[in-house]
């Protein structure tokens, strides 16, 4: 019997204080429109909020949107939070505005990938879909 | 006589050569969608029933189509103002008057996010954020020190803030006054669009209705006490940049103004007596015609609609005065020097739009904050544009064209038809309550990503004439000493100061909010008595609640 196996389970959460939603809210619905169960938290979340979100929908991945500038000083504390949940296989996936000689370190703390200004949400979604395992129900 | 119809031309000269030579795309249409006409002649305008009188007037005259001023840039330029600020308000401060040395003729001041939000730089909810996107403004010391050795008489000064509008303008208002600057000298703008930010840019704090009552306490307290300060800059930039059309631009920017004049108006204020310190603030894309004729379109929108809508009656409260920004959203990171052309061709639809201020964004805001050389070079393009290329000699240099006529045509038409959906929801407020604007503007988004991912809309550098360079490296960040300094002046303002007057000016404001009576004086008081930025939004937090955000995609 084939076993049933669950959606690809996606936080899109908006870290730091800016305003900017054009590009989460894109890649929201790209991502529903290929076939996730995206849970999408809204502007101005604090890194404890987006752990608590992300423990709360039990997701396999996490896109954060930041384009205020904050991402060295708030992605460490998400890193860290997700560590003490036992949260360290999910996908760790960010956009916006963030320099390229910030990506190097923030790939060292853990970051999976960067997908800045320009890139498409079908390559987002191949490398989702490349990545994560669709896993049976538990 | 009648001009012979395009459908003659289209038979004899066009079909034949079309078969020879066919058209590189099925249909073309401007960036924001209208279908575009193989060319433009006499008979759209008599079929449109065009007339001149009506529809343009002259430079100066009702309905403003053709510009505001009768002799528009020959007499003055437009305004040359960068938005700036960074770090701290002293480094800020030494940035403006770099920028002013250069020949930049007015300031614009970018204020970091917490400052936008009402918090102070040590609140923890402001981690990360000190002075990255602007200048950290949380006392009158800090407010004093973003101003030093720039003459408030003469410079005139635009601030980009909103829910935190009040309490900038009082900031602002009490240097002046220690410097002994008479308040009626006082010249600037201050953005105080809240309605764009639920919209849009999402600096709210307050919920609608009391975020309302504190713009209108500001119309009231200027009209009053600062005749040459414009009191609201109605942004559609935001808009614009979240993914709106440009009928959608012009039309979520005009439901907001009337959202506010009706406001003011039923607060017992003279619409004559404020209207004129109304002021707007638009996107300039990449549709070089599309944006001009955008602009032509605004003037002639806001006169009928302060005409028709509000009656008034000074041709001042029917001029529409707009700065200009060029579109943050079109800077590709790939290949940024290309951005250099952007920008300089959305600064010619600007000029050509004859607008009254202007910034030109930077090569390399797609990687990070601008470096100076790049916004030396946006300001130089703005001055290469005003002295070297005759296009500021002529008022409304486009007027005429039939092309230009028929999209300015259409662009207000398609504008009256989103007002008139935003009428029938209860107004913009109601609108935004019910994630309206939101909803339309988030499936232009889409759309638009859309047709550049399936390559229907060309990006050159992205979907176009790729190479496969890395982006470069942009500016590296703001250091983290100068937060940790914002820190330690906040802690010695609030040691120094006399505690027991900031703690009764706070709590006159408790009273003051409660009541409904005007806060401004009340915020003055407490900016003057080195209360902070993040204690004067606190009380007004406790007294109005916070707005949430119902996130939807």
């Amino acid at each position: 019997m084939l076993e049933r196996r669950r959606k690809i389970r996606v936080l899109v959460a908006k870290p730091g204080l800016d305003g900017h939603d054009r590009g989460a809210k894109v890649i929201a619905r790209s991502l529903r429109d290929a076939g996730m169960e995206v849970i999408y938290t809204g502007i101005r979340q604090t890194p404890q909020m987006i752990v608590e979100a992300a423990v709360q929908e039990d997701v396999d991945v996490i896109g954060l949107s930041i384009l205020s500038g904050a991402h060295m000083e708030l992605f460490p504390e998400i890193l860290a939070g997700l560590r003490e949940n036992g949260m360290e296989d999910v996908l760790l996936l960010a956009g916006g505005i963030i320099p390229v000689e910030d990506h190097e370190p923030l790939g060292e703390m853990g970051l999976n990938g960067i997908f800045g200004p320009g890139s498409s949400t079908k390559d987002i979604v191949k490398f989702i879909k490349d990545t994560v395992e669709e896993r049976p129900f538990s | 006589m009648p001009s012979r119809s395009k459908r003659e031309w289209r038979e004899e000269t066009l079909r034949p050569a079309l078969e020879r030579r066919p058209e590189r795309l099925p249909a073309f249409a401007t960036e924001s969608g209208l279908e575009q006409d193989a060319v433009y002649a006499p008979s759209d305008l008599e079929e449109a029933g065009f007339d001149y009188r009506r529809d343009l007037g002259d430079p100066g005259e009702a309905p403003y189509t053709r510009g505001v001023q009768p002799n528009m840039y020959r007499g003055r330029l437009w305004t040359m103002r960068q938005y700036s600020g960074y770090s701290t308000a002293k480094e800020s401060n030494r940035r403006y008057r770099y920028l002013l040395a250069q020949g930049q003729t007015g300031l614009s001041v970018a204020f970091d996010l917490p400052t936008q939000l009402g918090y102070d730089s040590d609140n923890p909810i402001a981690q990360g954020e000190v002075g990255k996107v602007g200048a950290p403004i949380c006392h009158l010391d800090d407010m004093e020190e973003l101003l030093e050795g720039i003459p408030l008489d003469r410079v005139s000064a635009s601030m980009t803030i909103n829910a935190t509008a009040s309490v900038l303008l009082c900031l602002y208002v009490a240097v002046a006054r220690k410097r002994g600057v008479a308040l009626s000298e006082l010249s600037g703008t201050l953005q105080n669009d809240i309605l764009k930010e639920y919209i849009a840019r999402g600096t709210y704090i307050y919920p609608p209705q009391p975020s309302m009552r504190l713009v209108v306490d500001v119309f009231k307290h200027c009209s009053a006490h600062l005749p040459k300060w414009n009191t609201i800059s109605v942004s559609g930039y935001h808009m614009r940049e979240a993914g709106a059309t440009a009928a959608q631009e012009l039309a979520f920017t005009f439901a907001n103004a009337i959202e506010y004049v009706g406001a003011a108006v039923n607060a017992g204020l003279d619409v004559d007596a404020f209207s004129g310190r109304v002021s707007f603030f638009f996107a300039a894309h990449n549709d070089l015609f599309e944006e001009a004729a955008k602009f032509r379109a605004a003037r002639r929108l806001w006169a009928r609609i302060m005409k028709e809508r509000f009656h008034a009656r000074s041709p001042r409260s029917m001029k529409l005065r707009f700065h200009t920004q060029t579109a943050g959203v079109t800077l590709t990171a790939q290949q940024p020097d290309n951005n250099v052309v952007r920008t300089t061709v959305q600064a010619l639809s600007a000029v050509l739009g004859g607008a009254q201020s202007l910034h030109v964004n930077s090569r390399d805001e797609a990687l990070s904050l601008p470096s100076e050389e790049s916004v030396q070079l946006s300001l130089r393009a703005q001055q290469i544009l005003a002295h070297e290329t005759g296009v500021a000699d002529v008022a409304d240099p486009l007027g005429g064209s039939y092309y230009v006529e028929d999209l300015t045509r259409r662009l207000e038409e398609a504008a009256l038809e989103h007002i008139d959906r935003i009428d029938a929801l209860g107004g913009a407020v109601a609108a935004l309550e019910q994630g309206y604007q939101m909803g339309e503007i988030h499936q232009a988004a889409f759309r638009h990503q859309m047709e550049v991912e399936e390559g229907r809309r060309a990006i050159v550098g992205v979907n176009r004439y790729v190479t496969g360079e890395p982006p470069p490296r942009g500016r590296t960040g703001v250091d983290r000493e100068a937060s940790l300094r914002q820190m330690a002046r906040l802690r010695r303002v609030r040691a120094e100061r006399d505690g027991a007057a900031a703690g009764s000016a706070l709590s006159r404001l408790a009273d003051v909010a409660r009541s409904g009576d005007n806060t401004v004086e009340a915020i003055l008081e407490c900016v003057e008595s080195y209360c902070t930025l993040g204690e004067i939004c606190d009380v007004f937090r406790g007294v109005f609640g916070e707005h949430r955000e119902t996130a939807s995609v």
